[in-house]
C-alpha cells in the first residue's frame, strides 16, 4: 500500500537548458567528432581487411587523413578547392533554409547549373572569341536556370502549399535525365561523355582554383551580411519562425518565399557554373556527385550561418578526401568516405541533445536514505 | 507469352520494392516521423539478407534458407531504424538531417559489405529458391517470387492495422498530436520507436527483394538508393494507406519498364519514333508524374489526405 502512494521518479529525465556557453558547446563539438572518429576506426578494423590483418597499420590509418587533404601543395590546393565547391552549395540552400523551406534539390538546381554553362561552352564555343564574353554568357546561362529550377517549386508552395521537399527532390532526377539527354544529343559519336573543353575556363592566377575559393570567399561574406543585416535578410527570419507574425506584420509571405527561392537557385546555379568552369570543364550526370545532399548537413551543422559553414565544409571535405586516400592505401572497394562522413554526422547531429538539455540521473543511493 | 501481358506482370513485379519502402515509410510518417533514411535502410536491407545468404547459403537447407534470410533482411534493416529512432526520438534530432545522414552512411556501409560478397555464393542457387513458384519459367513470370506475394499481404496488413484496430488509432494519434496522444496515456516513446523499427525494417525487404528476387543480378546493389527515394515519393501518391501502395508501385512500375522494355513494346505501335535520346525522357516519367501528382492534391487540398500534422516535429512533453 505504502509502496504505491510513493511516486514514481523515473531513472532519467531530461529539461532544456539555458543558453550553454561557446566553449562548452565547442568542447562538446570537439568530443563528438573525436568519438566519431575512434569509431571510423573501429569500423575500419572490420570492414578493411588489411587493416584486421596487421592492427599495427592503425597510425598509418589516421595519418592518411591528413595525407590526403594537405600531402603536396597541389592536394592542399585540391582540398580548398572540393571546400569552396561545397561551401557555394552550402551557401546557396541557406537562404531557403532560413526561411524552413525544406529545399533538398540543390543537386538538381546546382546540375542544371553546370549543364547550362557546359552546354555554352561546348555549343557555341568556338564562335565566341572572347572568353570573357563567354564566361559571362555561361554564368548568365547558369543563373537563370538555377534559378528556374529553384522556382518551380516555390511557385506550387506559395500557392497551394505543394510539400516542397518531394517536390524539389523529384526536380532532382529531372535535372539528372535532362542532362543525360542532352549529352545523347550533343556528342555526336554516341560515347555520351563531354570531353574536357578548352574554351570558357575560369582564367588561372596563382593558382588554377584561385578564382573559385576566392569567388566563394566573397559570395560568404556578401551571404553573411545579406541574412544578418538586411531587410531581405530579416523577412526570410520572420517568415521562417512563424509565417503568421510575417503576415500581421504586413510581409508578403508568398513573395518572400518566390523571392528566396530564386536567389537560392540563382546561388545554386552560380556553384553549378563554378564546378562547369572552374573545375570539371565539362558535364556529366554525376558532375554534383550527392553534393548538394551534403551541403544541407554542411549548413545545418553550421545552424545556417554563413562564416560557420567555412568550418563545417571544411570539416566534411577533410573526412571524405581522408577516406578516398584510406581507400587507395588499404585497397578498400566501396564507398568509405561515405560511411566515415555518416557516422560522424551521427555523432555531430546527436551532440545537439546534450547542448540543448541537460540530463538528469536519478541518485539510486539518495532514495534509499529517504526511505529510510 | 504476349509481350503486353509480359510487360506488366514485369511492372507489377518491380512495383513491389516500392511497396515495401513506401509501406515501411508510411508506417515511420503515422509516427510522427518523416523518415529520409529509407533509401540507406533499404540498401542495409538488401546487404544484411545478402550478407545472411553468403554465410549460410551452403549450410542451412533450403526450406529455412529463405525465410531467415528475410528475417535477417529485416533486422538489419530495424537496426537502422533503431540508430534513426534513437537520434530523433530520444535525442530529439532534426529527422531531416539525421535521415540525410542515414541514407550517405547506409548506402556507403551497403557499397562495402556487397562489394565483398561473392555473387556465386549468395546469389546464384539461393535465387532459385526465392522465385519459389515459377522459377523455372524464362519470361517475366520468373519475377514473381517469395518475397512479392509477401509485400501484397504486408501493404493489407499495414492498412487493416493502422485503420481498423485500436493499435493503428493509437499510431495514428501520435502522428496528429504526440502531446494529446501523451495525455491519453498513450507511450509515446514506445510508440514511435517500434513504428520505426519495423517501418524501416520492412522497407529493407524491398532492397532486399530487388537485389535477390527481382534483378536477381550482381550489379543490383548500385541503384537501390535512387528507388528509395521513389518509395519516400510514393507515400503522397498512396495518400498514406498502404494497401494503395499496391497500386501506386504498380504505376510507378509500368513508367519504369517503359524506358526498358520499350524496344519491345515500340515494335508493337507504329506511330512511336523510338531513338536512343528517347530512353532518357522516358526514364523521367515516373518523376515528372510525382511532381503532378503532388500537385493535384496540394491543390484538391482534402483534410483526410493530408500528411500527419504532428509530420518532422520532434515531441519533447516540457515544450509548449
Amino acid at each position: 500500500m505504502e509502496n504505491q502512494n510513493k511516486k514514481r521518479e523515473p531513472l532519467l529525465h531530461i529539461t532544456k537548458r539555458a543558453v550553454m556557453p561557446v566553449w562548452q558547446q565547442a568542447l562538446i563539438r570537439a568530443g563528438a567528432i573525436l568519438s566519431a572518429m575512434i569509431l571510423c576506426g573501429v569500423l575500419a578494423f572490420i570492414l578493411i581487411p588489411k587493416l584486421s590483418a596487421n592492427p599495427s597499420r592503425i597510425g598509418e590509418f589516421y595519418s592518411c587523413f591528413f595525407k590526403g587533404n594537405f600531402k603536396t601543395v597541389e592536394i592542399t590546393w585540391a582540398f580548398f578547392k572540393d571546400v569552396a565547391v561545397l561551401l557555394c552549395i552550402s551557401l546557396a540552400i541557406t537562404p531557403a533554409f532560413r526561411m524552413k523551406f525544406w529545399n533538398i534539390g540543390a543537386e538538381g538546381q546546382v546540375l542544371v547549373g553546370v549543364l547550362a554553362a557546359e552546354g555554352i561552352a561546348y555549343l557555341y564555343g568556338s564562335r565566341i572569341q572572347s572568353n570573357f564574353v563567354l564566361l559571362l554568357l555561361m554564368l548568365v546561362a547558369a543563373i537563370v536556370s538555377g534559378a528556374l529550377w529553384g522556382v518551380i517549386p516555390a511557385v506550387f508552395k506559395a500557392k497551394w502549399g505543394t510539400n516542397e521537399t518531394l517536390f524539389t527532390l523529384m526536380m532532382n532526377y529531372v535535372a539528372t535525365y535532362l542532362v543525360i539527354y542532352c549529352l545523347s544529343k550533343w556528342i555526336t559519336s554516341g560515347s555520351m561523355v563531354m570531353p574536357k573543353l578548352q574554351v570558357g575556363v575560369l582564367p588561372s592566377f596563382v593558382n588554377q582554383y584561385f578564382s573559385t575559393i576566392l569567388l566563394v570567399l566573397t559570395l560568404t561574406v556578401v551571404l553573411y551580411f545579406y541574412l544578418n543585416y538586411s531587410k531581405h535578410g530579416y523577412e526570410i527570419s520572420v517568415v521562417g519562425e512563424s509565417e503568421n507574425t510575417a503576415k500581421y506584420i504586413g510581409i508578403d509571405v508568398k513573395k518572400v518565399i518566390i523571392r528566396t527561392m530564386i536567389l537560392s537557385g540563382a546561388l545554386c546555379g552560380f556553384a553549378g557554373f563554378l564546378i562547369g568552369a572552374g573545375v570539371n570543364n565539362s558535364v556529366s550526370d554525376t558532375s554534383v556527385g550527392g553534393r548538394g545532399f551534403t551541403a544541407i548537413m554542411v549548413s545545418w551543422l553550421a545552424k545556417f550561418s554563413p562564416l560557420f559553414m567555412l568550418l563545417t565544409s571544411a570539416l566534411i571535405v577533410f573526412l571524405d578526401r581522408g577516406a578516398s586516400e584510406i581507400a587507395s592505401v588499404f585497397d578498400v572497394t566501396g564507398a568509405l568516405t561515405d560511411i566515415f562522413v555518416g557516422l560522424t554526422l551521427f555523432f555531430v547531429i546527436g551532440c545537439e541533445f546534450f547542448i540543448n538539455y541537460r540530463l538528469h540521473i536519478r541518485n539510486i543511493f539518495k532514495k534509499e536514505e529517504k526511505a529510510a | 507469352m504476349n509481350a503486353w501481358l509480359n510487360f506488366f506482370i514485369d511492372a507489377l513485379a518491380f512495383g513491389a520494392v516500392f511497396i515495401y519502402g513506401s509501406t515501411g515509410e508510411i508506417i515511420t510518417e503515422k509516427a510522427g516521423h518523416l523518415n529520409l533514411g529509407i533509401p540507406g535502410i533499404m540498401c542495409m536491407g538488401g546487404a544484411g539478407g545478402c550478407l545472411f545468404l553468403q554465410l549460410f547459403a551452403k549450410t542451412l537447407p533450403s526450406v529455412l534458407l529463405v525465410p531467415f534470410a528475410i528475417v535477417a533482411s529485416f533486422l538489419m534493416a530495424a537496426l537502422m531504424g533503431l540508430i534513426y529512432s534513437f537520434m530523433t526520438v530520444t535525442l530529439r534530432a532534426n529527422q531531416n538531417v539525421t535521415g540525410l545522414a542515414m541514407t550517405t552512411f547506409g548506402s556507403g556501409l551497403m557499397m562495402t559489405i556487397m562489394s565483398r560478397l561473392q555473387a556465386t555464393v549468395y546469389l546464384n542457387k539461393p535465387k532459385k529458391m526465392f522465385r519459389f513458384p515459377f522459377a523455372a519459367r524464362t519470361d517475366a513470370l520468373q519475377r514473381i517470387g517469395v518475397m512479392f506475394f509477401l509485400a501484397i499481404a504486408v501493404a493489407v496488413v499495414a492498412s487493416y492495422l493502422l485503420y481498423k484496430t485500436k493499435l493503428g488509432l493509437h499510431l495514428r494519434a501520435i502522428g496528429e498530436n504526440p502531446a494529446t496522444a501523451d495525455a491519453v496515456g498513450i507511450n509515446v516513446t514506445r510508440y514511435k520507436y517500434v513504428a520505426t523499427c519495423i517501418g524501416s525494417g520492412i522497407a529493407g525487404l524491398g532492397g532486399f527483394y530487388y537485389i535477390i528476387d527481382y534483378m536477381g543480378s550482381q550489379e543490383a546493389y548500385k541503384s537501390i538508393e535512387a528507388f528509395g527515394w521513389l518509395a519516400i515519393a510514393l507515400v503522397i501518391f498512396a495518400l498514406w494507406r498502404p494497401h494503395m501502395t499496391i497500386l501506386g508501385s504498380f504505376v510507378f512500375g509500368v513508367l519504369f519498364c517503359c524506358s526498358s522494355s520499350i524496344s519491345v513494346i515500340a515494335s508493337k505501335i507504329s506511330w512511336f519514333n523510338v531513338t536512343m535520346s528517347t530512353t532518357p525522357i522516358l526514364k523521367m516519367l515516373p518523376y515528372v508524374v510525382t511532381i503532378v501528382v503532388l500537385v493535384i492534391s496540394s491543390i484538391r487540398n482534402k483534410r483526410e489526405n493530408q500528411p500527419p500534422a504532428a509530420l518532422g516535429v520532434s515531441y519533447f512533453r516540457e515544450d509548449r
